[in-house]
């Protein structure tokens, strides 16, 4: 049975919205060039790529459903009552194998030492072999390593014939897109006697191509590699209760993406319109304008989301018939913080779009609209809004990393999240105490480490690209061919 | 500009030292040729060497190249822009063979530079004494105490009264004026043996840029040093300078000595600058334009850069780059006419500078409509309110149009001159009650605009427009030029279906010398001049019969500058407009207008037509505007310099507000503000003197 939580909802109308735009830009020239612009920057496409995986894993985790149990009442099927999403279908292998309490990447052991009875008798003391992780080896201290590199190489060349199969494809399809746009034009001719390789030579040529292949390939490998080894170890080990940290760590992915857009989207509202309504009509709708902004800065945001969470958070243990499952409730939880987040947040980016709008204001095409007699709402949406989308831009792309790392605050002060929400904030909440450990747990932090650095640095770049495409001053010469 | 211009006429205005007097060469320059990193040449194969005592002015439009060769010159060019060859010898000594270190000294301590903007050219946390005192340490190894009293008086050496109280002033403290004169002393520090100056007067007012070229040429006189010149405005040119380099895209094409270039400029580019330049004399004719533009950085190395806008042009010179030319009288030029070929078909050097076309039929459209008068202007007044303390109460105004009163017929043109932040542009948009004035009557056509409801007011919309001054600053960047031109016809109504809109748009583009297909481009892929001619495409959508133009054409090169003015001239024959032309800029003034209303510190001190303000004026201020503005011809008029800078209008002076810096103030000044004197149908006054 399929179920739709409020964020899921959340995403699919997003999602809806962009390919409406996307249908929307196609069919104005104007509008489409600056993103072939995108597609020309070698930096911007393999920005995408990286982002697009994120993306693809965060999407997979967003259809939710409830398996149906094998047992049936009166004839009527039976739902469980855990809600899963498609990438637990996907993952049920490392979702499933959790050990005992921490074992490090790739180990055999487990990293705490337990007391086992020999069989002779003897209590021993020592580290215990792990459930799932390496049991296929005999004598995991002499086999482990050559098992490791003989099971990297060969999930490498699985990955790259992948890789090499999948640019194959894709080459021919293009081929024949190509063949099939130009068949009916004159010039068709030429162009479908090619072979397809031919196409494919001449794609490379094409730096931006060769940057994406090389990524391509280079990703394939690596997906590869570590799909070999999962299938039986734990790639980036297990954490206090023995569940994957890889699987943890892809699962976070959708409460990111989640806390990042979403609470984009609520927050974006209030600093467009309240900024640049405060710099363009000036006069009490500044001054209420600033003096809200002024107040709701001035209280300590923790102390703020704390509040409002914690009411939530009440509010919604003395509701408990309004929810199926514990995952719904988790993810309410998850929606009102995002609200929380954007509220608390627009008053960075409002008052920088009031100060650019005010510099707007006095430029003469402003005036030069007004003595046409523009209406203001008029002025507002043609001018002074495009012309302040860049700082939109940037600012969205800044907070997005910042607002995943404010997530990981408010995890650690225990009003983030539900704990039951597998996120980066609950990760590194976690890493706190296993950094002060001795041996030290370093693996869980590395991971949230790792994953969100190359979400925010994908992101950052992409929007980089993206921003200077969008720039007409930049792309002068082009503009002109 | 008379076209019987002969060489005595041009009597040194600026006599400096006798020519014996002049030095051995202070500087040379051999072959300098700048690049960027691709290769693009910036600055081409150029030679000039200068006198001691001398003044070498470099003439040319914007991205010529021509502060690119000042920067090679000091080694301050910026990052990507190198030198690639050349020879520049400094008092015999190679500053590009110098190491940085010794090029720190040779950089204020023979060599020193003043830029244009002295806004930006001052560190606005330091006091001018302090900056000045930094250039002293440096350069003249002054310590302790001998330094602020070196200080004071290289501030009275630049014309700074109570120099010992400036110097420890703060720049914001002064005005513009007083700015570039602490710049000047701060490059006087060092006792340069030559003095950069590019483009120092060109953001000042013409009164105050009087007082600054004055004061170079008087330092000059005093230290004897050489003095190296960038400019656009051939009116410097003719005040001061000795030799001239005329610079075109990175080239210097001529050169000559100041009488003979005036006299008879060689080069096709130089003989239409001169007949390019507005003036009375021509007001009935349309410009001698350049067609084209500037070409950009890069165009193709192997022709003549100015063939494609050059009427004389032949095959040879779209084919071959012509060499430089020695002609017997001292003169140089780089020009395919003077190659000794071509000597023989007997080039006319003496050609004439006015252009040889008939006389427009000019003056008619503006007859016709003498009477009816489209734009009655009573009495009207702006006030901002100052506000001060926590309760944000009003103590005061600043008073920017104090009861301007005004009157323009249809199709015809009235001029209002000033200098800057005298509120001639508060009027223009107090008019289109961009601002709201204050108080007063502004009737259109008939129609009050003053008080009435936003929506009548939209109707009148479309009768009145405003061109603005900055062509980069009025066009939306991420709007195209077609969704420019749609907004205002969308706003007002003009047009009924969107393919009659896209007629009209196509028209308009017509109308104003620009090809369809750029209806589909942005406003960045034009040039300044193009931008201008759009922003005029956008005004005329909608019918306007009065055009507000503010300052139309002072961001515009000269050669551009003129074929916006035919523009100009060309529509108002055509669709009979009147023109409401704001303006400093008095040769254009001169050239356009039929009328001309002169305005100080928010009033208007005189009016009447173009020959009775500019030719019989008789108010002082106006009669020190004239005076200040440089000539071409170096027919300076009795010269009224003034003195000081306009007071600030929050605190106008008591009396005539001009007593302060009036040669011929008379007690009654200080006391009663003048009354209007007639002093015949058209002219009026508000002086004493004339009342007298």
């Amino acid at each position: 049975m399929p179920v739709i939580l409020w964020t899921d909802a959340m995403i699919f109308l997003l999602l809806a919205t962009i390919l409406a735009a996307a249908l929307w830009i196609r069919k104005r020239p104007h509008l489409v060039l600056p993103w072939q612009r995108v597609a020309k920057g070698s930096v911007g496409m393999v920005s995408l790529l990286l982002l697009s995986l994120f993306v693809l894993v965060g999407l997979l985790d967003t259809m939710h459903y409830r398996a149906a149990l094998p047992e049936k009442s009166n004839g009527q099927t039976v739902y469980s009552a855990e809600v899963l999403s498609v990438f637990d279908a996907l993952a049920k292998g490392i979702k499933s194998r959790s050990e005992k309490t921490y074992s490090a990447p790739l180990a055999a052991y487990l990293y705490a030492k337990e007391s086992m009875e020999t069989p002779d008798g003897k209590i021993l003391r020592d580290y215990p072999r792990l459930r799932y992780g390496g049991v296929h080896l005999a004598d995991p201290q002499r086999e482990l390593l050559g098992d490791v590199l003989k099971r990297t190489v060969i999930g490498a060349l699985e990955g790259l014939l992948i890789g090499v199969l999948l640019i194959t494809v894709s080459n021919m399809l293009l081929h024949f897109f190509v063949k099939l746009r130009t068949v009916g034009s004159s010039t068709g001719q030429i162009i479908s006697n090619d072979s397809w390789i031919f196409t494919f030579t001449r794609t490379m040529k094409n730096k931006p191509y060769r940057a994406l292949l090389i990524t391509v390939l280079l990703l394939a490998m690596l997906l590869g590699v570590t799909a070999n080894l999962a299938a039986v170890y734990h790639v980036l080990g297990t954490d206090k209760v023995g569940q994957d940290v890889l699987y943890l760590a892809l699962k976070s992915i959708r409460t990111g993406l989640v806390i990042g857009t979403v609470t984009t989207l609520v927050m974006l509202p209030f600093a467009l319109l309240l900024g640049i309504a405060a710099g363009y009509l000036r006069g009490w709708v500044d001054d209420v304008i600033q003096y809200l902004y002024t107040v709701l800065s001035s209280i300590p945001s923790v102390l703020l989301i704390a509040a409002a969470v914690l009411m939530m958070q009440v509010y919604i243990e003395m509701h408990p018939e309004w929810f199926e499952t514990s995952a719904a409730r988790a993810d309410l939880r998850l929606l009102f913080l995002c609200l929380i987040l954007g509220v608390t947040s627009w008053t960075g980016l409002c008052r920088l779009l009031r100060g650019e709008t005010l510099k707007l204001r006095e430029l003469e095409y402003i005036q030069a609209a007004q003595a046409f007699g523009v209406s203001s709402s008029r002025i507002l949406t043609r001018h002074i809004v495009p012309n302040v989308m860049h700082i939109v831009l940037i600012a969205v792309v800044m907070d997005f990393s910042s607002l995943v790392l404010a997530e990981a605050v408010l995890s650690y002060v225990g009003v983030g999240v539900d704990p039951s929400t597998m996120s980066f904030g609950t990760l590194i909440n976690s890493a706190r105490l296993e950094m002060g450990r001795e041996p030290m747990v370093w693996w869980t932090l590395a991971a949230a480490f790792g994953f969100m650095l190359v979400l925010v640095l994908a992101a950052n770049l992409f929007a980089d690209a993206v921003r200077d495409a969008f720039d007409p001053r930049l792309n002068r010469t082009e503009a002109v061919a | 500009m008379k076209s019987d211009l002969s060489p005595n006429q041009l009597h040194p205005f600026p006599s400096v030292l006798a020519e014996s007097e002049r030095g051995e060469f202070l500087l040379n320059v051999e072959g300098l040729v700048a690049r960027l990193n691709n290769g693009v040449r910036i600055v081409d194969d150029i030679s000039f060497s200068i006198k001691q005592g001398e003044t070498f002015a470099l003439l040319g439009e914007s991205g010529c190249g021509k502060s690119m060769t000042a920067l090679s010159l000091m080694r301050l060019l910026p990052d990507g822009i190198r030198v690639a060859s050349g020879d520049i010898k400094l008092d015999e000594e190679d500053i590009l063979a110098l190491p940085e270190y010794a090029m720190r000294k040779v950089r204020g301590g023979q060599m020193a530079m003043i830029f244009q903007e002295p806004g930006l050219s001052l560190n606005p946390v330091m006091t001018v004494g302090d900056q000045i005192a930094e250039a002293l340490k440096l350069h003249q190894k002054l310590r302790g105490d001998e330094i602020r009293p070196r200080c004071v008086e290289l501030l009275e050496q630049v014309g700074i009264s109570d120099a010992p109280r400036r110097a420890n002033e703060y720049p914001f403290q002064l005005s513009g004026g007083m700015k570039q004169r602490v710049m000047i002393a701060m490059a006087l520090a060092g006792q340069p043996k030559m003095l950069i100056a590019d483009e120092t007067t060109t953001a000042l007012d013409v009164t105050i840029q009087a007082q600054v070229l004055k004061l170079l040429r008087d330092t000059q006189q005093k230290t004897g040093m050489a003095l190296l010149l960038i400019t656009h405005d051939l009116g410097v040119v003719a005040q001061m300078a000795h030799q001239v380099g005329v610079m075109y895209a990175g080239q210097i094409i001529e050169q000559a000595p100041r009488e003979q270039l005036f006299a008879r400029p060689a080069h096709p580019y130089t003989q239409k600058l001169f007949a390019a330049l507005p003036d009375a004399g021509r007001s009935g004719q349309p410009l001698a334009a350049i067609p084209g533009n500037v070409p950009p950085l890069g165009t193709s190395l192997a022709a003549c850069r100015f063939a494609p806008r050059c009427d004389k042009a032949w095959a040879l010179c779209h084919n071959q780059e012509p060499e430089w030319t020695q002609l017997e009288n001292g003169q140089g030029v780089r020009c395919h006419l003077y190659t000794s070929q071509i000597e023989s078909e007997k080039i006319n050097l003496k050609v004439p500078l006015s252009p040889g076309l008939s006389t427009a039929s000019g003056e008619v459209a503006g007859e016709e409509g003498r009477d009816c008068s489209l734009l009655q202007v009573e009495n009207l007044q702006v006030h901002f309110p100052i506000h001060k303390g926590i309760l944000q109460r009003t103590v005061g105004h600043v008073k920017a149009v104090d009861g301007v009163s005004m009157n323009i017929p249809a199709g015809r043109t009235l001029a209002l001159v000033g200098e800057s932040g005298c509120g001639k542009t508060t009027v223009g948009k107090a008019l289109l009650q961009l601002i709201t004035p204050t108080a007063g009557s502004v009737r259109f056509a008939g129609h009050e605009l003053i008080g009435i409801s936003a929506r009548q007011l939209r109707k009148q919309r479309a009768g009145m427009q405003m061109i603005f001054q900055d062509p980069y600053a009025s066009l939306n960047p991420k709007m195209r030029v077609a969704e420019i031109l749609q907004e205002g016809m969308d706003a007002l109504s003009i047009a009924n279906n969107s393919d009659e809109r896209q007629r009209r748009i196509d028209e308009l583009l017509e109308q104003v010398g620009l090809e369809k297909a750029s209806k589909w481009r942005y406003p960045h892929e034009f040039s300044g001049g193009q931008r201008q001619r759009i922003a005029i495409a956008r005004v005329l959508a909608v019918n306007p019969n009065l055009l507000i133009c503010d300052e139309p054409t002072s961001a515009l090169d000269v050669s551009v500058q003129a074929q916006i003015l035919n523009l100009l001239k060309s529509l108002q024959q055509e669709l009979k407009l009147s023109y409401l032309f704001i303006s400093h800029n008095l040769a254009v003034v001169e050239y356009l207008a039929h009328e001309v209303y002169v305005m100080y510190l928010g009033r208007i001190v005189e009016r009447g037509t173009v020959e009775e303000v500019l030719h019989a004026s008789k108010h002082p201020y106006t009669q020190a505007l004239l005076s200040a503005v440089p000539r071409i011809d170096g027919q300076g008029m009795k010269t009224v310099r003034l003195a000081g800078e306009t007071p600030s209008p929050s605190h106008p002076p008591q009396g005539c507000h001009f007593h302060t810096r009036c040669a011929h103030a008379i007690a009654e000044c200080r006391a009663v503000y003048p009354g209007e004197t007639i002093i015949s149908a058209t002219h009026r006054v508000h002086c004493h003197l004339a009342a007298e």
